[in-house]
C-alpha cells in the first residue's frame, strides 16, 4: 500500500490503487456512510418546505464515533451551555450530516468509476472539488476508526503503531496509517 | 487564552490584549486538540477556511497542538456558531465560548 496523491497540473490530484486498495477504500466508506446514516429526513412525499424547517436532533448521538463527528458546539459546565448545545445541535446536525454523506458518496462514486483488474493497478483522477470532498471523507474515516481503536491521546497512537502481527486490531491499524499517509499526500496537493 | 487571533503573534500581556478586544464582540472560537487531525490538515483548514496566511495557520496549529486548545476566530455569537458548525464538517474538534478577556 504505498500509492500516494499526486498534483495533476491544471488543478486536481491523482493516485495509483490497485484492486485491495479500491475495495478495502470503498469498503470503509459504505461502512461510514452507513454510520453516518440518512439521518431524520421527511417520508418523499412529505411537503418539501417542511423538510427546510425540520429540527435535528438535540442530544447528543449514542455512538462515541458519531459523538465524535458530530460533537457539542459549547461546553458542558452549566445548564445553559447545555441547553445551548442543543439548540445549535438541533439547527445544524442533519445540515453536517448531509454534507459528510455527499463527501463520501463522491468517494464511492469516484471508486465504482474506475476499471478495476485483479493484480493491476488503476490511475484515480480527481478535479479539485473531488478532492476536498475525498479529504474531508479520509478525515471523517480516520476519526471514525480511531474512535473504535480508542485513541485518545498522543502517546496511544504511537503504542498502537508498535502492535505485533498477531493483534486483532493490527489490520485496523494498518488501514488507519493508510488513510493518514493517503490524505497526507493529499493536503500536499492542495497547499501546492 | 482569551487573545483575538488576530493579536496572536503580539505578546503582550493578558491586560493589555484584553483592552483591545471590541467589547461588543466577546465571543470566540476555540479549537480543541487531539490525536487524529494531522497537524498539516488542520494547518489547511485554517488557511482555506479563515483565510489565514500559511504562517499564520501554521502557528496556531501548534497553539493547538502544544496548548490544547487556541483561539482561532473572533466575533459575535452567530459568527462563532458559525466558524464551529464549520469547524465541525472539517472534523475538527471545536467549541464557542464567551471571551472573558
Amino acid at each position: 500500500m504505498a500509492g500516494h496523491f499526486e498534483a495533476v497540473p491544471g488543478g486536481g490530484a491523482a493516485v495509483a490503487l490497485d484492486e485491495v486498495e479500491v475495495s478495502i477504500l470503498r469498503s470503509l466508506t459504505v461502512q461510514l456512510l452507513e454510520l453516518i446514516g440518512p439521518g431524520e429526513e421527511p417520508e418523499a412525499d412529505a411537503d418539501p418546505l417542511a423538510a427546510l424547517f425540520a429540527e435535528g436532533p438535540s442530544k447528543p448521538p449514542a455512538d462515541p464515533a458519531l459523538r465524535r463527528l458530530f460533537p457539542d458546539a459549547y461546553g458542558d459546565d452549566t445548564e445553559e451551555l447545555r441547553a445551548a448545545a442543543a439548540d445549535f445541535r438541533r439547527y445544524t446536525e442533519n445540515d453536517l450530516r448531509a454534507r459528510k454523506r455527499e463527501d463520501a458518496l463522491v468517494v464511492v462514486r469516484a471508486l465504482d468509476g474506475l476499471d478495476t483488474e485483479p493484480e493491476e493497478s488503476v490511475l484515480l483522477k480527481l478535479t479539485p472539488d473531488e478532492s476536498r470532498a475525498w479529504l474531508g471523507t479520509l478525515n471523517d474515516l480516520r476519526l471514525t476508526i480511531a474512535t473504535r481503536l480508542e485513541i485518545t491521546e498522543d502517546e496511544e497512537s504511537e503504542r498502537l503503531y508498535r502492535l505485533p502481527d498477531s493483534d486483532p486490531r493490527k489490520p485496523m491499524v494498518m488501514a488507519y496509517l493508510w488513510l493518514g499517509a493517503l490524505q497526507e499526500s493529499l493536503i500536499e496537493t492542495l497547499m501546492s | 487564552m482569551s487573545i483575538a487571533p488576530i493579536e496572536i503573534e503580539r505578546t503582550e500581556s493578558a491586560e493589555e490584549v484584553s483592552a483591545v478586544v471590541e467589547p461588543d464582540v466577546p465571543w470566540v472560537t476555540l479549537v480543541h486538540n487531539d490525536p487524529v487531525n494531522l497537524m498539516s490538515y488542520v494547518t489547511y483548514v485554517f488557511q482555506a477556511y479563515f483565510g489565514y496566511s500559511k504562517d499564520k495557520a501554521h502557528k496556531l496549529m501548534l497553539d493547538v497542538h502544544n496548548k490544547g486548545r487556541a483561539v482561532v476566530s473572533s466575533g459575535t455569537r452567530e459568527e462563532m456558531e458559525r466558524d464551529v458548525q464549520a469547524m465541525h464538517g472539517y472534523g475538527l474538534w471545536a467549541t464557542l465560548t464567551q471571551d472573558r478577556g
